[in-house]
Formats: C-alpha cells, structure tokens, sequence
C-alpha cells in the first residue's frame, strides 16, 4: 500500500516534465508523422487528399532536396573527422605547453562565443570578391600565381570549401575544450609509469591516452555527425537565404524551405523530408554506437 | 643492486605562487641501500617519501647531488634506462588492457636486438603472474579485480622486466586492514624470491618494522636513522624517531639528570651515569654549555619509556596517577596521567598475570633502563647514558 502511494508520488512529481515533453515534443513529432503520410494537407482547412508514400516519393524526386542531401552528406563525412582530428592535435599541443596556456585557451574558444553571423560576414570579407576587391584570400592566391575564385557566388567546389572551412572552425572551439578536459583528466601515474618502462611516445598515445579518452572522443563524434546533419545556419550565414538558388541548401535548410520559404507552404513535403533526416541520423548513430562497443573504454 | 645517494637535494618550486620559498622536499639524503634488500622507507605524509623514490626511478632529477647505481652514476641516466620496476599507490593499472596485457605491455616496448615475439611475452608474463599468484586471473579487466589482486597485477607489471630494483609507492595504504597484513607478507616472499633490491614507502610504522630488512626514517625531508627494524626502536636517534616508532607510542616526560640521578618530578627514577661524549655536537658546545655548566639544577632531558618498559611494583620508584585498566588477553594496559608527561595519558603494557597496586589512585613502577631513552631538551638528540 505505502509502496503504491510512493510511485503515485514519484509520477506527480514527474508530471510536469512528462506534460511538457508531450506536448512540445511528443505530439508535434506524431504530428509531422501522420502529416508526412497525408498527400497534400492544408493547414487552413485541415484536410488532406488521401494517404500514402507520396510526399516521400516527391521527396525524393525533387532536385534540390537530392542537392540538399549531397550537400548534407559532404558537410558532415568532410568537416566532421577533420573538426575532431584537428581539435585532438591542437588538445594535445595545448596540454604539452605550459607558457601562455591559457591565453591560447581563451583564444581558441573565442569562436565558441562569437555570432554565427559575425563570422560569416568575417568569412565574406575573407572569401568574396566584389566589383572593388577580390578579397583577402584571392589576394594570397594571386601572390602566389593563382587566379582569383569566387568562393561565394563562384564553382560549386568552392563553395563547399568554404562552407566546409567554415564549419570545421565554428565546431573546433567545443571540441578543443572537451578534449582538453578529457586529456587533463586522465591520471599522471599512467604516463610515469610508461615512463619507467620506456615507452615511445606513439605507443603511450595510441595505447594509453587514446582508449583513456575515447568516451569523450566518441561523444565528440555522435554529437559532431548530429549536429552537421542539422547544419543550416551557417549556410544562411555565408550564402544567404535562398540556398537552394545557391546550390549550397542542407536539408534542415529544404525543411525551412518547404514551410517557409518563398515557395514554402508544404507542410508534408516538409514532414517527409524530415522524417528522413531522422531516419538517416538515427542509422549512422546506431551505426557509431555499434563500433564503439568494439574501441570505446569506459 | 646496491643503490647510493650522495648528497642528494630536491627542490621544487612552492605551488602556491605566492610564497617564493621552494619547497625542500628532499634535503641533503646521503644514504646507501644494501644489494638485494627490502628497505621501508618510513616518515610522516609530506616528508618527502615520494619524492625520494621518484629519484631513485628517475621521474624526477636531483636539484644537487649524485645517485649510484652499485657503481654507476645514474643521475643523468632517464628513467627508462636505469632498469627499475615502479609500483604506483594506485597501482596505475591501464583499465582497458586485460590483467595479460598490463603485464606484458613493458615487454612491448622492447625494440631491436631485445625484442620478443608475442609467444615469448606471453610466456615471461605468465611466468610473473604465477610468481604474485594471479596467473588464474590474466584474462579479466584490472576492474573486476580486488584491491589485493590489482596490487599483485600492479607488481607483476613492474617485475615483468626483471629490473635491478623494484620502487613500490604506499603500496598497501589503498588495501584494507586483513588485506593489507596478507599482501606485505606476501610483498615479503616475493622480494625473498626474486632477490631483486626492494624499496617501498610507507607512512605506517608498523608495516615498515615488519617486513623490512632495514628501514630508512625521515621527517620534513631530513634524514633522521638508518638501520634494522628492532635496532632503530631499541636505539632511536633523536625523540621524533622515538616517537614515531612503536604502537602503543612511546611516553614522553620532562626529567631532568641531577647529581647522578635521573628525575622526573621529583622522585628519582634510578642512579644514571651520562655517556662522557654525550650527543651535544662538539662544535656547538659554548651553546650547550649553559646546560652543562648548570650542574646544580641539573640537565634538563626528555625520558621516553616504551610502554612495555614498565614493572608494576608495590614500593616502585616512578608513581602514576591511575585513570583505569584495560585487559586485553595476552596482556594488560595501564592508563595513567603524569604531570611531566607530554600527552594526556600515559599508556604502560604489562604482562595480564602480573599484579597491579592501587593505592589512593597511585599506581608504581619501576623502569626497565633499556626500555628508557634520555634526549637533550634542545636539540631532541639520544643521550647515552649507563644506568648505575
Ligand atoms: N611536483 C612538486 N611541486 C611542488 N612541490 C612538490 C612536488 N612534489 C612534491 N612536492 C612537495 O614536496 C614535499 C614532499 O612531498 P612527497 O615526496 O610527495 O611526500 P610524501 O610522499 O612523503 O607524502 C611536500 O611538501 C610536497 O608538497
Ligand atoms: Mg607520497
């Protein structure tokens, strides 16, 4: 009896975190569910014209949300092992010096804080040409004996080179912090006694420091694959709003656009590309938990 | 291997930045460690234990002085080049190598004409893990180990080399107390086997007399004695060793040395005749003069009376006021106070066949002299002396 009123409690208390979840999360996503299977929904009079895999399958024949996809996919297998390698090497540098440690800290998790817009003007002024100047980069190329590239409203390898320079910097500054902690957590007494026994310093970092921050590695990585899956904002930052013009769309962007944008008003061509974003990273996050099991040491 | 410090000095900058002071951790240790010997290294937390080990093994570099190994000199050499097993407090143990792969991962890095095939390593590490008796466990993860085991892992990786010295840092404080009695006798027979010279840091005096064939006592990064276990408790240098050594500890009066007589308070414990170079340093002797020229006071010296070295007797010469008795088995504890004594109480053991008489709360002893160490008041150093 006593036991019974003691889960009654446990679930009032509760109650308030599971009405606010069921109702901002819950439902909206059952929602975008059933709209995604219902062809041509209208939200003014709430009705649709029949069930079925259409949305998916206008989806999926729609040029730019293939576009979209190769964008997506691109971002996130280029600047996601390149953010995270390039965030252990600096980790690692920062941890081995000892003078102006911390004012190269602070430095390194400036971009962590400043605007995403900010930097993409900075970016612009970097990377644009203009009828006035080919911009900074161009600048170096020239003096090097290359030719000027419009790198905003030029070829579309450019563009992904940018964009994925772009991300690759914005991200680094989270990564480098968590590695930092990771590698300062790991206990001394390891390393002395690697020490003693002679042990090169490839091996102490392939055998000891890398299994000691794996956790924190492969938390990098989950979280790195997810959040370039929903990149959007960046985009925006540096080519504007109407991506899909620029070629540089993302499908969070074609999401946006589908409900939004200037040809929006899809609400179930936006629920059904959605839903395929989850269902991608849903499967590359299994995939990413299953090695783990295998090269992850908690 | 013969292990040689001479005049060895660590200094470390103070972590906090504020004192510009270094710390000292080791101050001027001149010492030498017998081939083939277990050595218990013995001082209070903070005296500079660890330090010292950490010189041994080359973690760390002298700031002056030299180390010898038999007869190299090995301060220049890096610690992966002076061939010694170290033993972490923790045990340092790599968590995600099976108890097989901790053990063999010094093997690992071998290289050129030293190197060994996987078989070889495999062979040499399961030959250690029989020696610490883990050799049924080598599969498991350093986790799913007990203390005891993880600390015989520990050791196996260290001696997996056969290094000319084997260094343990409080290799039993992390164990509970059952544990940690069976682990260094067992610490003992593994030294006992290999030979390999042994040293190890503590900071429990009683582990350190048991098992050591010498132990090394230190304080404040001083050196204060050198020598076997019952040697150094029969003989202390100076009071802190005195003190240090010994559970129950040691009681500690004021007394003073008068007319051939030892007092405390004022009864005269028993007829003392003072060694004739007695431990006041000659060079500073104008400054012990005082002392020494006050004959009529007498010299003022710290007695300390080891707890066993008291003989209830009716008409003894040394009364203590009784706060009570405690009889435990084998043998019976006397509590006392005394007005001259350091601490608050006064422990005596006696045998529990032996008969205690009260009298008015008084309580009488006579005093076994070996049992009984003299030191100066000043500097705390051990004044010999023949009881009459
Ligand atoms: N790396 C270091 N930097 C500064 N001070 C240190 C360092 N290592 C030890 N010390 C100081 O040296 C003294 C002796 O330390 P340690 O050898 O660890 O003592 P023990 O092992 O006997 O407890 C302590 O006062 C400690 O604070
Ligand atoms: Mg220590």
């Amino acid at each position: 009896m006593k036991q019974k009123l003691r889960q009654y409690k446990a679930w009032l208390y509760l109650l308030p975190a599971i009405l606010f979840l069921g109702v901002f999360m819950v439902y909206p996503l059952i929602d975008v569910i059933i709209y995604s299977f219902e062809e041509g929904f209208n939200f003014v009079t709430r009705t649709s014209q029949g069930t079925g895999l259409f949305n998916y399958s206008y989806v999926l024949h729609d040029p730019y949300f293939v576009q979209a996809l190769k964008n997506t996919f691109l971002i996130v297998i280029i600047t996601v092992p390149l953010s995270t390698g390039f965030a252990l090497l600096l980790s690692l540098a920062l941890t081995s010096i000892k003078p102006l440690r911390n004012l190269y800290q602070t430095v390194y998790f400036l971009p962590y804080v400043t605007n995403t817009l900010a930097v993409g003007l900075v970016f612009m002024v970097l990377f644009k040409k203009t009828a006035y100047t080919d911009g900074m980069v161009n600048l170096l190329l020239n003096a090097f004996g290359a030719p000027s590239v419009d790198f905003i409203d030029g070829p579309y390898w450019a563009k992904m080179l940018v964009m994925c320079i772009y991300t690759v910097w914005v991200v680094l500054p989270f990564k480098v912090l968590i590695l930092t902690s990771a590698l300062a957590s790991v206990n001394p007494d390891y390393y002395k006694a690697a020490r003693v026994d002679g042990t090169r310093p490839s091996r102490i970092f392939f055998r000891i420091t890398l299994p000691m921050i794996s956790p924190m590695l492969f938390y990098l990585v989950i979280t790195g694959f997810i959040g370039a899956f929903k990149a959007y904002s960046d985009e925006v930052a540096l080519f504007g709003t109407d991506l899909n013009a620029a070629g540089m769309n993302t499908m969070v962007g074609y999401v946006y656009d589908m409900l939004y944008g200037a040809s929006g008003g899809y609400p179930s061509y936006a629920s059904a590309a959605a839903l395929l974003l989850f269902l991608i990273v849903l499967t590359i996050t299994c995939i990413n938990l299953m090695v783990s099991r295998r090269s992850v040491h908690y | 291997m013969k292990i040689t410090l001479d005049h060895v000095t660590k200094r470390f900058p103070n972590r906090n930045k504020k004192i510009r002071e270094d710390v000292i951790a080791v101050n001027d240790f001149t010492f030498e460690i017998p081939d083939g010997k277990l050595i218990g290294l013995l001082g209070p937390s903070g005296c500079g234990k660890s330090t010292t080990l950490n010189l041994i093994s080359g973690l760390e570099m002298p700031t002056t002085g030299r180390i010898y190994f038999g007869e190299t000199d090995v301060t220049d050499i890096p610690a992966e080049h002076r061939g010694v097993g170290l033993v972490f407090q923790n045990y340092a143990l790599y968590p995600h190598l099976t108890v097989l792969d901790n053990i063999m991962f010094p093997l690992g890095n071998l290289r050129g004409s030293e190197k060994l095939t996987k078989e070889q390593m495999r062979d040499k590490a399961m030959e250690v893990a029989k020696l610490v008796q883990i050799d049924e466990l080598t599969e498991r993860r350093p986790k799913e180990l007990s203390g005891g085991q993880q600390q015989r892992v520990a050791i196996a990786r260290a001696l997996v080399k056969m290094p000319s010295v084997l260094l343990l840092d409080e290799p039993l404080s992390n164990l509970d107390a059952r544990l940690r009695l069976q682990t260094r006798e067992e610490l003992a027979r593994i030294q006992h086997e290999t030979g390999i010279t042994t040293v190890f840091v503590t900071h429990d005096q009683e582990e350190a007399m048991s098992i050591s064939d010498q132990i090394v006592v230190m304080k404040d990064g001083l050196f204060q004695q050198m020598g076997k276990p019952q040697e150094v408790y029969d003989r202390p240098d100076n009071l802190f060793v005195a003190k240090f050594l010994g559970t129950p500890p040691i009681n500690v009066f004021e007394g003073t040395v008068k007319d051939g007589k030892l007092y405390i308070g004022d009864e005269a414990i028993f007829p003392v005749k003072l060694a004739a170079d007695d431990s006041a340093p000659t060079e500073d002797a104008s400054a012990n003069a005082s002392s020494d020229a006050a004959p009529a006071d007498g010299r003022p010296v710290y007695v300390g009376i080891r707890p066993e070295g008291f003989l209830p007797k009716e008409n003894g010469a040394f009364s203590l006021t009784l706060k009570k008795i405690e009889v435990m088995g084998r043998d019976t504890s006397v509590v006392a106070t005394h007005e001259k004594a350091q601490a608050a109480t006064i422990r005596a053991i006696i045998a529990s066949d032996e008969a205690v008489h009260e009298k008015d709360g008084i309580v009488r002893f006579d005093i076994k002299p070996n049992k009984l160490h003299l030191f100066d008041r000043t500097t705390e150093r051990r004044i010999d002396y023949t009881a009459l």
